[in-house]
């Protein structure tokens, strides 16, 4: 089939409004839905599902967190670990202290509470810019991490702040095999990235757009710059925090605070650099990238090497890897994975006739 | 002096100007050691196009920007519609109704030609941020009704077939033209023009004068205009201010300035 959006003619705004104003899209959407819904629960496996999907999911989640602060607010910020950890510890003590409190509840609790904090270490974006609200944000990061370790009522007094995820149980069904845990995050994935897509295409986005390229400009035309901040910072953190609670509950099981540090922090800036700042189809291609890398170069590693890997050589080689698509991506290609599926679907749509 | 000038006075065209919307009593504004604008008034009426012109660095931005709250002058007066302002921000100025471009282009450069306009209309939808979430019912009838009217912005600037191209990849003239677009989605009632012209060849030159005075015929909207282009500026306007270095020169009809020995003498350069 090819793909052409030749004869589909849109006759209203609403049809062009669509998130995706071309059939073939829609229909490989829906394919992928069903692929992912109905396909993977039946033949992929444990390994695949625990290892691979569940956590590209949520990475994914995060990864959409971040692009909205960062790729559309255009706030850098180097603390979504922290605003994960905050989920994951808002939503268990959710559980934890409220008899009968749905699943569900906890996890949009534990993401406002994320949103709250969020709220509070954005405050420094009113004044400053770059850089230096970077560094604001990496203050979050540590302080976030530090405070759930030195308060053990966070973690309800266990030894050095490892909380047990509670079992899922959603109208008295338990989500208890990596299959329906699979199914639930993905359902919470999806329906979380639809939003943050409308979002993004809403007035709300073309606010958070405004202030990202020209915050002068956005304020002569009406845009409040505080609000719109903000209000990045409150809805990036709600995504980081639900996604830490399925971090939590759908990916571990057992977390620290420690476990939500800088270097998680730094591996979901690189999805959204490697997916595409300002995309959410980015954010799940970036994730998907960067947790299949290290699998991939090990699986190549052991073929090339066949047993004898030199110690250290595999962990080191991913850096060196990582360091170098950061550096291309950066400089070749600032868009990332999505831009150059666009470039490649624009292709499609001229082929084969250039021009 | 122009206070004099008949108040009902008509226009070709049969436009009416009205009554003074904006008047500047006495403004001074410096920064640092600079005195950018001193002891300046001039009003502006409904339905005009008011231009101001001086040589370079001599306060026609910051006048602009005095004008929509960008810059607060250390002295003055600002009356909007007879009401006293004293401090507005930029904010308030664009809810009252006032709308500008810039000297250089202050459009958002990742965003399309489309959604550049849409912001325009940023201050007229009222959705919050759960219902864009859901984009369903309310939030879609808005953007839709929104649309229409961005759409009638499009068409008025002949711009149709650029609309989902981003604005950085734009050429200079039509990146203008767009910057038109979103100010004029405001629906203002008062636009402040800051060199729309300059950098623009012969043919983009007519297109936006032509532009210019459609806006104003048609929506009555007053205009407030820099442009360093004295044919433009004389072809156009009802009345020029003059400033050189920040000071007020000369202020009347065209066809008055043109013969005012002092701009005459600031034009060339020879005595202050
Ligand atoms: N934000 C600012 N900070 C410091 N000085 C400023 C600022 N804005 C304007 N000025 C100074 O005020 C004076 C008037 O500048 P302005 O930009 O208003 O001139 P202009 O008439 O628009 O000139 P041009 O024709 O070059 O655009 C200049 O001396 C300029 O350096
Ligand atoms: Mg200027």
């Amino acid at each position: 089939m090819l793909y052409r959006e030749a004869g589909q003619f849109k006759a209203s705004y609403k049809e062009d409004q669509q998130i995706f104003p071309i059939r073939q899209d829609r229909v490989g959407m829906a394919v992928i839905l069903a692929i992912f819904f109905l396909a993977v629960p039946m033949f992929a496996s444990e390994y695949w599902l625990q290892a691979i999907l569940i956590p590209v999911l949520i990475f994914s989640l995060a990864a959409i967190g971040l692009n909205i602060l960062t790729g559309y607010a255009g706030q850098l910020s180097l603390g979504s670990a922290a605003f994960m950890a905050v989920g994951a510890f808002g939503a268990y003590n959710f559980m934890l202290r409220i008899d009968g409190m749905p699943f569900i509840v906890a996890l949009i609790l534990g993401g406002l509470c994320s949103a709250l904090v969020g709220v509070a270490f954005g405050l420094p974006s009113l004044r400053i810019k770059g850089f230096y609200l970077a560094v604001a944000t990496l203050a979050a990061q540590f302080f976030i991490v530090w405070a759930l370790v030195k308060f053990p009522w966070f973690s309800n007094h266990s030894s050095s702040g490892v909380i047990s995820a509670q079992e899922v149980n959603i109208l008295g069904f338990a989500f208890d095999t990596p299959v329906l845990k699979y199914l639930l995050t993905l359902a919470v994935v999806v329906v979380l990235a639809l939003l943050a897509k409308n979002l993004v295409r809403s007035t709300t986005g073309r606010r958070w757009m405004a202030v990202r390229d020209m915050d002068v400009a956005a304020e002569v035309i009406g845009i409040r710059p505080m609000r719109a901040k903000l209000s990045a910072f409150a809805v990036s953190s709600f995504y980081c925090g639900v996604a830490g609670a399925l971090y939590a509950y759908t990916y571990l099981g057992t977390v620290e605070p420690e476990g939500f540090n800088l270097d998680l922090s730094f591996k979901i800036l690189f999805m959204i650099i490697i997916g595409g700042v300002g995309s959410i189809l980015g954010s799940f291609l970036g994730a998907a990238f960067i947790v299949l890398l290290p699998i991939f170069l090990n699986v190549f590693m052991h073929s090339v090497f066949a047993g004898s890997l030199p110690a250290g050589l595999g962990s080191n080689l991913e850096l060196i890897v990582f360091g170098g698509l950061i550096i291309f991506f950066l400089i070749v290609e600032p868009h990332g994975l999505a831009r150059l599926w666009t470039l490649a679907k624009d292709k499609l749509r001229l082929w084969p006739f250039p021009h | 002096m122009m206070n004099d000038m008949a108040q009902d006075a008509t226009a070709e065209g049969g436009r009416r100007i009205g009554e003074v919307i904006l008047d500047l009593q006495h403004i001074s504004l410096s920064f640092g050691g600079v005195n950018a604008l001193t002891d300046i008034s001039f009003d502006v009426r409904e339905h005009e196009i008011r231009s101001i012109i001086g040589p370079n660095g001599a306060g026609k931005s910051s006048m602009l920007n005095v004008m929509n709250g960008v810059y607060h002058p250390q002295k003055g007066n600002i009356l909007f519609r007879g009401e006293p302002r004293q401090k507005m921000d930029p904010h308030t100025a664009a809810a009252q109704g006032i709308a500008r471009t810039f000297q250089n282009i202050a459009l958002f450069k990742g965003m399309t030609v489309l959604d550049n306009i849409m912001t325009g209309r940023n201050l007229k939808m009222k959705c919050n941020l759960l219902e864009h979430a859901l984009f369903w019912g309310k939030a879609q009838r808005e953007e839709i009704e929104h649309r229409k009217k961005v759409e009638d912005v499009i068409d008025f600037l002949e711009i149709q077939s650029i609309r989902k191209t981003p604005v950085g990849r734009l050429p200079y003239g039509l990146q203008k033209r767009v910057e038109l677009g979103r100010a004029l989605a405001a629906e203002p009632t008062l636009l402040l023009l800051d060199e729309p012209m300059a950098g623009m060849n012969v043919e983009e030159k007519q297109d936006m004068c032509r532009f210019i005075l459609d806006v104003n015929d048609q929506f009555g909207t007053t205009i407030v205009l820099i442009e360093h282009d004295m044919g433009v500026v004389m072809d156009i306007s009802d009345r020029v201010v003059v400033l050189d270095y920040g000071k007020k020169i000369g202020d009347g009809p065209p066809d008055e300035v043109k013969n005012n020995a002092d701009v005459i003498a600031a034009y060339l350069g020879t005595s202050h």
